[in-house]
Order: structure tokens, then C-alpha cells, then sequence
């Protein structure tokens, strides 16, 4: 079987990656920034944003990683992680429960704190799983060597 | 909701999955349990779990089978048993 590093070459399915990749991405992000009125959310949206970069592995190879680096994964999923951890521990400076959004911010309205805790939690979870998603993809594809 | 949709699908669904273990070339087995997942997806939809549903066709369609296609890069094709 040809190995999955390594770049495949076909004029079709070049143009058609290239053509649907930021479809994806598109309904990706959607499912991701609307997914807490409606079904989705950050896992399934990030799932489909590591889909999309997966298909450039695959199709394209080598020249994927110049358009999504090696380092990329794993760095956008610490930073996300950490980003999370901040937003969970923003109540807990003013006294309230980790994740308790209402408390973020004394003084404002806890109604649309509430919204926009959920809605920037989503994107956190959503960017982490991306990045863990292509970091695993990209562990097994070398073997767990660099 | 749909009783006749709903036995078809599960019937298919256990098809698949007999397929999937029975067949010797292990691309064909991904590729069904690939399909596997789809119908799975459909059978969450229908029975009115959308957001499930979204995850099996992202994860179970989409993700699952490009790793065991990875996985599989390292290995012969052919099964043992």
C-alpha cells in the first residue's frame, strides 16, 4: 500500500480538495459558532475542521504541511486549552463555581454573560479538538518519531 | 417515528457490521464500517438525536476511517484469520 506521506497524484482530486476544503471549513465554523442554540457545538465542529485538514494530508502530502505545520496541532491546542482553563477560572476570582459564567464579570448582566461564557467555551473546545485531532493524525502517520 | 425506516436501517446496520468482520481484505473492512457509521448517523437522526447524529457522521464517518487507513498503511492488506 503507498504510503499516506506521501504526496498523490492526481489532477482531480487536487482541484477537488482545493475547491471543497473551505467548504468544510465554512460549516465547520458554523457548527462550531452556533452550537449552543442548535445541534452541533465544539467538538463536532472541530472534528470537521481536522476533517478538512486531514483531506490536505492525505491528497496532498508533503505540501500540506507547508499550508498546516507539524507544530501547528498541538500548539492550537494548548493555547485553546489554556484559553478554556482562563475562561473556567474567570467566576472563580469573583467566588462563583468553575465554569459558572454568570459570575465572570460583577456588575454586569448574568443572562448575557451566560450566553457568551457558552458561546466562547464552544469555540475553545472546538479549536482544541482541531488541533488534538491533526497532532493524533499526524503521531500515527510518523510513527510517533518526528 | 418512521417504523418501517427504522428496521430497515437496523437491518442494513447488522449487514454491515457482518460484512465488516467476515471480509479478508482489511481496506474493504474499513471502507464498510466507514459505511457502517454513516447509517449509524442516518439511525441517530431519525430517531431524533440530531446532535449525536452529527457526531457519528463527523467522527465515525469522517475521522475513524482515515486512522484505521493509517493504521492499515503500516500493515499487509490480507487478514490472518
Amino acid at each position: 500500500m503507498k504510503s499516506l506521506t506521501s504526496h498523490y497524484d492526481s489532477l482531480f482530486l487536487h482541484v477537488v480538495t482545493k475547491a471543497i476544503v473551505p467548504l468544510i471549513q465554512i460549516f465547520a465554523l458554523y457548527v462550531i459558532t452556533h452550537g449552543h442554540y442548535s445541534p452541533g457545538g465544539g467538538f463536532q465542529g472541530g472534528v470537521m475542521m481536522a476533517a478538512s485538514i486531514l483531506l490536505l494530508r492525505i491528497t496532498l502530502g508533503e505540501a500540506s504541511y507547508r499550508r498546516f505545520p507539524r507544530e501547528a496541532g498541538l500548539a492550537i491546542a494548548g493555547v485553546a486549552t489554556l484559553l478554556f482553563c482562563l475562561l473556567g477560572f474567570a467566576s472563580v476570582v469573583f467566588g462563583g463555581n468553575f465554569l459558572e459564567y454568570g459570575m465572570a464579570v460583577p456588575g454586569a448582566d448574568p443572562v448575557r454573560l451566560r450566553y457568551w461564557g457558552i458561546f466562547w467555551a464552544e469555540v475553545f473546545i472546538g479549536f482544541l479538538v482541531w488541533g488534538a485531532l491533526v497532532a493524533i493524525y499526524d503521531a500515527l502517520v510518523t510513527g510517533g518519531v518526528e | 417515528m418512521i417504523g418501517q425506516l427504522d428496521f430497515w436501517l437496523m437491518l442494513v446496520l447488522l449487514l454491515f457490521a457482518l460484512i465488516a468482520l467476515e471480509v479478508r481484505d482489511l481496506l474493504a473492512a474499513v471502507g464498510v464500517l466507514t459505511g457502517y457509521s454513516f447509517l449509524m448517523a442516518l439511525l441517530f437522526a431519525e430517531l431524533g438525536a440530531p446532535d449525536v447524529a452529527l457526531t457519528e457522521a463527523a467522527l465515525g464517518a469522517g475521522l475513524t476511517g482515515v486512522f484505521f487507513l493509517v493504521a492499515l498503511s503500516f500493515f499487509d492488506r490480507e487478514s490472518e484469520d
